[in-house]
């Protein structure tokens, strides 16, 4: 069910998109304008940043952590989101943290989870906001020293954050 | 310590058997006032969230959330225990400024 994308694959169109979205640009237009937007704006790199600060040096596999999102958000001030690891969470091979990260909300990181063997099963659900179209990234921190990641793309109608 | 003036709603599956892994589905009313947000006079709103929530079964660390603006008001947080034997399962949510709220569920194993 989950869609896992490489973060390395979250080009500027992707970003311009987003950007466009939460404007005022409705369907067609939206598209139309988003790459003349995207020339515009410097690259929208602080998520990057928070990614950066989690993950170090270490290279993040992909898989066994799933994030569910919807994929539209009609509300972007109540937007359910589940994060699972499939890990036995034994005390020799457990999930530790969770991470969630906005690409484009006013502050990236939204929440850290963490979990301990004494959990049973790693997972998470709550609802968040997000202020337009954007990626939302996981992060999954193993008791191993290994991360792994999921992103989901979330198109939103209406923004949340308040402005 | 100062208390939150808030009563939180704990849900959790029924009947538990010995060994099972429950979901634990908790509810708290709470603003969770972003800082960004400007009143009528254009002044920013002072920032107010729930920034911590933390779960312990019969004393022993299950469970810990840190929480910034980015979630939703009245946050909604569902985690996973297991359950080897009856024990009590305690939940503490944290305001900014440190008020907390505190709830105790027992959970006896069928």
């Amino acid at each position: 069910m989950a869609e896992v994308v490489n973060i390395k694959a979250l080009n500027r169109r992707q970003f311009a998109v987003g950007a466009a979205g939460a404007g005022l640009m409705p369907g067609l237009l939206r598209e139309l304008t988003a790459p003349a937007l995207a020339q515009d704006r410097p690259p929208d790199n602080k998520w990057r940043e928070t990614y950066d600060k989690i993950i170090g040096q270490a290279k993040p596999i992909q898989g066994k952590l799933t994030l569910e999102l919807p994929e539209l958000a009609e509300n972007g001030n109540l937007v359910p989101f589940t994060i699972l690891v499939d890990s036995p969470m034994t005390d020799a091979d457990h999930v530790k943290s969770l991470y969630l990260i906005s690409t484009a909300n006013p502050q990236p990181d939204i929440a850290v989870f963490q979990v301990t063997p004494a959990a049973g099963k790693a997972s998470v659900s709550s609802r968040m906001r997000l202020s337009g179209t954007q990626d939302v990234i996981a992060i999954a921190a193993l008791s191993n020293g290994t991360y792994l990641t999921a992103q989901r793309t979330v198109k939103v109608t209406i923004g949340g954050c308040g402005g | 310590m100062a208390t939150m003036n808030v009563k939180p709603r704990v849900r959790i599956p029924s009947p538990v058997k010995a060994g099972d892994v429950i979901e634990v589905k908790t509810l708290i009313s709470h603003v969770m006032e972003t800082g960004q947000r400007r009143d009528s006079s254009g002044k920013l709103v002072p920032r107010l969230i729930i920034n911590g929530f933390a779960a312990t079964f019969d004393g022993k660390d299950v469970f810990r959330a840190e929480l910034q603006p980015g979630i939703a008001a009245n946050p909604y947080i569902a985690f996973f225990v297991r359950v080897p034997k009856s024990g009590e399962l305690v939940m503490t949510w944290t305001e900014d400024g440190g008020a907390t709220a505190v709830e105790t569920l027992r959970i006896d194993v069928a």
